[in-house]
């Protein structure tokens, strides 16, 4: 039917003749004409995508960010790059980007924080390639997601595993021409050409690191060490390193994971501090291709183990903070041993780091917002990148005032105890000490004071 | 004393540079501007702009040399955005870039750069939010169908965005706040209107009804629901920032939020 007839009165068909796309052949594996048989595998599948999408929910990563690719003739997508779009944010917060599922969570490792090990009794399912490539093409069209984030449980052998999740990108890629965006795990033992298979399809690859401190790795996943995980990451390094080199002879040469990769690790799983998590990520964001490493907040998922704490909640605010430490190293220009020292080695949880770093260090301050350079303002508390490049275009043309940073969008809460603009005569972190200024910021008023201009009337009742 | 002068225009970007080439022949500049059709203020004189394309065209060339190409798409991409306290900044900001010295792009201690730039970033914000959440449907002939009620008029903006990206499919995107849509069929997009009884008036939450919609259309929006809810983890629920992320305004039209 065409739409003509759908939408009565349409005025915009005229002289539009209803071209069949040229659209490539359907896959219908998944939804059917209504019969029983297609009805049965509607319902499978359904099934199939609840318990792969929870069992692959836990991993956090998942950006869109970091390859621009326009579409090609005939193909379907395009990649934006820039910060990459996300479609939807689910109830916990996070975003929805990408359809992130396994395609596997049968699993023959057993560590001990993951939800998908051996010695689980959960629910398990098998994604075939042609469903997944099918539900993501489909899920594509209507803009719910950005592309494919493919994880898988390791069943057989690594290199079993890894092939079945490269047949998956490269269907995707050459029979469907499908240019969004694609994020593969690289499964932990995988062979070294199997890498390279994946790195011509995926966007991003990732290895997990899972726990930064290599003795707690192999208490809590036996199976695993850290030298299972380097490989494949070198591997993909060595991969885009080459195919960089390659493009600068060849305009043409095929781009090898553009997006780069990342990693995550657990945090409160096991006792390392937060300077053993951030110096471990000082020393990746250091390698080439390493874009982001997540920390992934421990959810308690198998409580009956005795190797794991018992927490009655994710450390949550734990892992804000590590984020916010992580912000600091990639567009601060912090170096980690700024922020945490081996006096101390764990971040404050009650205010975040730059502040935190501020006040133990009020010989810095106060910055002179119209003298100091960009580095220095990027350390005030309450500025950040946006407000600092603000500042720094706008004194050329006058003197700024504490007026103007407000309406910039400064947080003049805190940054205006580290800050003179000339005609501010405040008492700063130094007149006051730091101690006076934490409290200052961390104290919360827990009713809203009754405004002082307003006249209160008090009717109290007249005894009778 | 002197009066104060009101300009009147059609809105459009063109109006805005005739109405800063009568204000510099007239030299008289306008407190405020209204909109050709409304009503005419009491106390002061108001001088209804035509918009004339070479005068407008004079006033651009003019303002290419003082403006980078930058500044000069935050302009025009801020009209996007249809508030009525812009066009007076607008005009303001346009006036002090031709008669300043050097580019006033980047004096973001005037309050006027400031607004024009933070209108711009709003309009740029919905646009995002649009690629990010419009929700295409399958109709029963194959073409993708999708409605959108944005803060601003930015579905010119996304067309370039989705032009690309599905460029093999046919689809429509419908703003159903202004009243039009875009075409896209053949690799180009072509601009539509209904007609106020035609049935697309008649969705209420932009859900195509039974038989509008492609057969398999239903299933794949079960599969995005249940994926939805289960790629939530429970442990970390956090409601405030969920819809911090996810403005309520939008959910209208969103799959996911839509009961099955």
């Amino acid at each position: 039917m065409p739409l003509r007839n759908l939408f009565r009165g349409g005025t915009f068909f005229e002289g539009k003749s209803g071209r069949r796309g040229t659209s490539l052949p359907r896959f219908s594996y998944i939804c059917g004409n209504g019969d029983g048989e297609t009805e049965r595998m509607k319902e499978d599948t359904l099934k199939k995508l609840r318990i792969l999408a929870e069992s692959a929910k836990y991993d956090v990563s998942c950006s869109s960010s970091g390859t621009v690719r326009r579409n090609t003739k005939g193909g379907v997508g395009n990649t934006v790059g820039g910060v990459g779009i996300c479609h939807s944010f689910a109830e916990d917060g996070r975003c929805i980007s990408l359809l992130k599922v396994m395609l596997t969570n049968y699993c023959i490792y057993d560590c001990a924080y993951c939800i998908n090990r051996r010695s689980n009794d959960i629910p398990r399912a098998t994604l075939s390639v042609s469903e997944l490539v099918d539900l993501t093409m489909e899920f594509y069209k209507r803009n719910y997601i950005e592309g494919l984030f493919l994880s898988s449980g390791v069943v057989r052998n690594p290199d079993y595993t890894m092939e079945r999740l490269v047949r998956v990108a490269k269907d995707l890629r050459t029979v469907h021409r499908f240019n969004g965006y694609i994020h593969l795990k690289s499964i932990p033992g995988a062979s070294h050409e199997l890498v390279d298979a994946a790195g011509l399809y995926a966007d991003r690859m990732s290895v997990n690191i899972e726990l930064a401190d290599e003795a707690s790795l192999k208490r809590l996943a036996p199976e695993k060490d850290h030298a299972s995980v380097y490989r494949p990451m070198l591997y993909i390094q060595q991969g885009a390193l080459e195919s960089a080199e390659e493009r600068r002879r060849h305009r043409h040469a095929p781009r090898f994971v553009p997006a780069g990769q990342s990693t995550q690790m657990i945090v409160g799983a096991a006792g390392e501090s937060d300077r053993d998590i951030l110096s471990l990520s000082s020393a990746l964001y250091a390698r080439p291709t390493m874009r982001r490493v997540y920390y992934s907040g421990y959810v308690p998922v198998n409580t009956a183990d005795p190797r794991l704490p018992v927490l009655k909640q994710p450390p949550l605010v734990r892992e804000n903070r590590l984020y916010q430490a992580d912000w600091l190293m990639r567009f601060y220009q912090f170096r980690v041993e700024e922020i945490v020292d081996e006096a101390h080695p764990d971040l404050d949880l009650e205010v975040d780091p730059k502040l935190s770093w501020a006040l133990r260090h009020p010989e810095h301050f106060p910055v002179d917002i119209n003298r100091a350079d960009y580095e220095q303002i990027l350390r005030v508390p309450g500025i950040g990148v946006k407000s600092a490049r603000l500042i720094v275009c706008s004194r050329r043309f006058g003197r700024l005032t504490s007026f103007d940073l407000k309406k910039m969008g400064c947080v003049m809460k805190r940054a205006q105890y580290f800050i003179t603009c000339g005609e501010l005569k405040g008492r700063g972190v130094n007149e006051l000490h730091p101690e006076r200024v934490r409290s200052l910021l961390t104290h919360k008023t827990s009713e809203r004071e009754p405004d002082a201009v307003q006249l209160h009337l008090d009717f109290k009742e007249e005894p009778v | 004393m002197e009066e104060d002068w009101v300009f009147a225009y059609d809105r459009t970007w063109e109006g805005m540079l005739t109405a800063v080439f009568d204000a510099f022949s007239r030299r008289c500049f306008p407190v405020a501007f209204i909109g050709e059709e409304e009503v005419r203020p009491l106390f002061a004189s108001v001088h209804t702009v035509l918009t004339d394309g070479e005068r407008a065209a004079r006033v651009f060339r003019a303002l290419q040399k003082k403006l980078s190409a930058q500044a000069l798409t935050c302009l025009t991409v801020s009209m996007f955005s249809e508030l009525p306290d812009l066009y007076i900044h607008l005009f303001r900001y346009v006036c002090k870039a031709l008669t300043a010295e050097k580019s006033i792009e980047t004096n973001f201690a005037d309050p006027d750069v400031l607004f024009v730039t933070n209108t711009y970033r709003k309009v740029c914000r919905e646009r995002l939010r649009m690629m990010q959440f419009v929700r295409f449907q399958k109709t029963a002939d194959g073409t993708y169908f999708a409605m959108i009620e944005p803060d601003y008029d930015v579905l010119p903006l996304i067309l370039p965005h989705f032009s690309d990206r599905f460029s093999e499919e046919r689809w429509l995107i419908f703003d159903r706040r202004r009243r039009y849509g875009y075409y896209y069929a053949d690799h180009q997009p072509v601009r539509v209107t209904f007609d106020a009884q035609d049935a697309v008036f008649r969705l209420p939450d932009g859900r195509l009804t039974e038989e509008m919609r492609d057969a398999e259309e239903s299933c794949y929006q079960e599969l995005w629901r249940t994926y939805f809810k289960a790629v939530c983890i429970r442990e970390r629920l956090n409601p405030r920032k969920h819809k911090k992320d996810l403005p309520v305004r939008y959910w209208k039209y969103l799959t996911e939020k839509q009961k099955p």
